[in-house]
């Protein structure tokens, strides 16, 4: 009966080797949680760091995070729906059409860091943007472009193919028939995407590090003048997002209380990144419903 | 037809639509093409002055093992080898994990496999790389260094943290490619009495391999471009280690310690960009291999 | 009566496979006319021929003529958007927008202009009490149209293709995919429609063009085989491959 044997031996490897994965999951999520949550307090979330003494908070960097992704969201998703649109309707199967094709992958599989530097190159510098949140925008925006792309693409694909054929018989044009009728039925699909996306750019570092940059100006959240350098919405202060925070208090912290800092710091941002994970599936479900109206 | 001449307007107004409507998307994926050109473009140059200004010879820089930059010697071998070492093994000990989850998916336990580890991988997926990187310095580093010999710091440490961050790339797509095999393919081997492992073994395997292979390519190509992780672990010493518990450098690692700290058009900064190129370049064979296996597993 | 549609040697290829092999028919105003044949035999690719719905399948290429009023718009100067702005289209799936009732008829009259809600209000319930569908959806219409019933859906989509006052009907099998009392509700329909509008019908069901049609074409492998009265075809037929068809010898 060996190969009962060896059936058995086999599906306990796969199922021990699956455990495994579970386990360094919740091993991780418990160790960041347990660690993290009890330095996180109120004072902590908003309070600004400290270079040498202990007590430092994470105040600016969270909103920088907050702000850096609703600018690159803003810049992202006309460009990323528009670019899924055109590969999803208008390319016509051909080598221009697999061109476009290739050049989305090859985008979305560049390292972080070397589009980071690219960004450096010519918006930093050239540009003349300098270390801003506009400039970790920007790069963000390429980072996250190919992902908009292809959820949209994908979105627009799954519409079923009668509801563009009723609108061609209605003679509409076919910009209309994908804004007014292929669109809000992509829509729930799009949103879910963009969410999951958002919690990528949330949590990136590498791309930031030489172009939002690594530091942070004393915010003065009484100063609304995106003009004044003092104000939390001025694009074009430098800007040291979590990410970035979390990197840096690990190679070069020196206050007392850098890892603790860390570890709340990490907690915030996996706890972040779980809210974008659950609001993507409930927001799905929840518009798919109202779209489709099944109560 | 009558229609058409009392409405002229409507006439109009589906033409002035279309334009619209292909002139945005065409400018948005223009905008990408252009975006993807000058990335090659800007970084190329800048990496390759590094041999046409700095005369430095491109063997020197890709085989010499010597990064001295007060020396003016810039062997970046070290680094090349580093982030080779760290892909590979991070994809050698990611693989079998991987398959391994796809087929409890798949194979073992459907409906709870997709219940419980589908998340838990998907949620792999979703955890920033700095916090991969944190975990590894404040939990993997001291573990290793209780048990083996050195710091804990070094090309082991870097290629679990790697191994760990390319999982759900291998998984999802093992996972995929075992989803959709075509039922009668297992149901003929069942027929002939073969066991589950069997079955899998000598049938569901070979059939998805191509796929698989597609998944562990692309993770390799994630895990040698990754940059905060790997450089919070791996110790960061600029010469080829003697042992996985040395500590060493990769690509990315010194391109991220280095870039700020050294002036614009500098030789060794220089050296950077031809580093950040050489990336560039293993991202365009990564995605060429995975062309080529995608053709195997479509026949 | 006036031939408001005609098409004349018309011809559809699909690559290098002709679907279609030089078809001459003429549709008369206020009429049924139901196109039957076996599957495979071309009926559905005339029929998306007549409102050049063909255009959006790559690689089909179309020869010959059809006119409508007096007009060939297989040419390359026609507008086909324009043109399907006066032909309406039911298919065999019901396809309703992923919107309201009352945004589903509402749709096209308010793409040509028609931005008045009385209006609009008038259009919806006039095309809803023409599709027989008015007094069950009334109470309702701002729900989705996704939450009726599969033969509701398909009336819903009759109106819809109304609300625009086409001249012209093309259904494409529209009731073999409901239930038994649905399709008697369509068919009435159908009869009733009749009386302002030319309607072209593909049907598989033969006692269906039977009851409601008021010409019957028989195609065989893209050619027209048989053209004449209903009546005609179905009980004296001229072509004895009708006469097996229809008598359900084969198809």
């Amino acid at each position: 009966m060996s190969a009962k044997l060896k059936d058995r031996i086999a599906t306990g490897v796969i199922v021990a080797f699956s455990l495994l994965i579970i386990a360094i999951l919740l091993g991780m999520l418990g160790y960041i949680l347990v660690r993290g949550l009890s330095h996180i307090s109120w004072d902590f979330l908003t309070s600004v760091p400290e270079t040498i003494r202990a007590g430092g908070g994470i105040g600016p960097q969270l909103f920088n995070s907050l702000y850096l992704l609703v600018l690159t969201l803003i810049i992202t998703i006309p460009l990323g729906i528009g670019a899924g649109i055109y590969m999803a309707e208008y390319a016509k199967g051909g080598r221009l059409t697999a061109a476009v094709r290739l050049v989305v992958e090859v985008l979305s599989s560049f390292p972080s860091i070397v589009v980071g530097l690219f960004g450096l190159l010519l918006i930093v510098n050239t540009f003349n943007f300098g270390f801003s949140v506009l400039s970790g925008a920007l790069v963000l925006t390429i980072f996250n472009m190919p992902l908009m792309v292809r959820v949209t693409e994908q979105a627009f694909r799954n519409v079923p193919k009668e509801q563009k054929e009723a609108g061609l018989a209605m003679g509409l044009s076919h910009w209309k028939i994908i804004t007014s009728i292929l669109f809000p039925v992509a829509l729930p699909a799009i949103i879910t995407g963009t969410i999951l996306a958002a919690g990528r750019i949330f949590g990136e570092a590498a791309a930031l590090l030489f172009t939002a940059g690594m530091t942070t100006p004393r915010l003065d959240f009484t100063d609304w003048n995106p003009m004044s350098l003092n104000s939390p919405i001025n694009p074009m202060r430098p800007a040291e997002t979590l990410s970035v925070h979390i990197w840096k208090v690990n190679s070069e912290g020196i206050a007392p209380d850098a890892a603790e800092i860390a570890a709340g710091a990490s907690a915030v941002l996996v706890l972040m990144v779980l809210i974008f994970n659950l609001l993507a599936r409930w927001v799905g479900r929840l518009l798919y419903r109202k779209f489709t109206s099944i109560k | 037809m009558k229609a058409k001449q009392e409405t002229p307007l409507l006439f109009r107004k589906h033409r002035a639509e279309e334009w619209i409507g292909r002139i945005y998307t065409t400018f948005c994926v223009t905008l990408l093409i252009v975006v993807i050109f000058s990335i090659v473009y800007f970084v190329a140059s800048k990496g390759v002055s590094t041999f046409a200004v700095n005369g430095i010879s491109l063997s020197e820089f890709l085989f010499g093992t010597e990064w001295l930059p007060d020396n003016n010697q810039f062997g970046a071998l070290p680094f090349i080898f580093g982030s080779f070492i760290t892909s590979l093994l991070a994809a050698v000990i990611a693989s079998p994990l991987s398959v391994c989850a796809a087929l409890f998916m798949t194979e073992i336990m459907p409906s709870w496999g997709k219940k419980v580890l589908q998340p838990v991988v998907e949620l792999l997926a979703g955890i920033p790389s700095v916090v991969y990187g944190f975990i590894g310095l404040s939990v993997l580093v001291p573990f290793l260094r209780d048990i083996f010999p050195g710091q804990g710091i070094g090309v082991a440490a870097g290629s679990l943290v790697l191994s760990i961050m390319i999982l759900p790339t291998i998984t999802s797509i093992a996972t995929d490619a075992l989803g959709s095999l075509p039922r009668n393919l297992k149901e003929a081997s069942y027929g002939l009495g073969a066991t589950r492992w069997q079955t899998i073994a000598g049938v569901v395997l070979p059939t998805v391999m191509p796929s698989v292979l597609t998944g562990v390519v692309l993770g390799m190509a994630r895990a040698f471009g990754e940059a905060l992780a790997v450089q919070m672990v791996i110790g960061n010493a600029p010469h080829i280690p003697r042992s996985l518990f040395e500590s060493a450098s990769t690509l990315t690692s010194v391109i991220t310690l280095n870039m700020s700290n050294t002036v614009m058009g500098s030789a060794q900064n220089n050296a950077l960009w031809s580093m950040a190129l050489i990336l560039l370049f293993m991202t365009f064979v990564f995605v060429f291999v995975v062309r080529l296996l995608e053709r195997r597993a479509k026949i | 009566m006036t031939d408001i549609l005609r098409t004349e040697n018309l011809k559809i290829y699909y690559g290098q496979n002709e679907a279609v092999k030089g078809v001459d028919l003429s549709f008369p105003e206020n009429s049924v006319t139901a196109l039957i044949g076996p599957s495979g035999c071309g009926k559905s690719t005339f029929l998306r021929a007549l409102n050049r719905m063909n255009d959006e399948i790559p690689g089909s290429r179309m020869t010959g003529s059809i006119w409508i009023n007096g007009r060939n718009i297989n040419a390359p100067d026609t507008d086909v958007t324009v043109l399907r702005q006066s032909i309406g289209m039911v298919w065999q799936r019901p396809n309703p927008f992923y919107k309201s009732i009352y945004a589903n008829i509402a749709f096209g009259p308010k793409y040509h202009g028609i931005k008045n809600k009385k209006q609009l209000d008038q259009i919806v319930e006039d095309s809803l009490r023409k599709a027989a569908l008015w007094d069950e959806v009334k109470d309702r219409l701002h729900q989705s149209a996704l939450s009726l019933s599969g033969g509701q859906q398909q009336r819903l989509c009759i109106a819809r293709a109304l609300s625009v006052q086409p001249k012209i009907l093309l259904l494409d099998e529209p009731a073999s995919a409901l239930d038994p009392v649905s399709t008697a509700k369509i068919e009435e329909l159908i009869l009733q429609l009749k009386e302002q509008l030319c309607i072209v019908i593909v049907t598989h069901n033969m006692q269906q063009a039977a009851r409601i049609s008021g010409h019957t074409a028989y195609f065989y492998m893209g050619k027209l085989i048989e053209y004449d009265k209903t009546d005609v075809i179905f009980t004296n037929p001229s072509d004895p491959m009708t006469q097996e068809y229809i008598s359900g010898r084969f198809g």
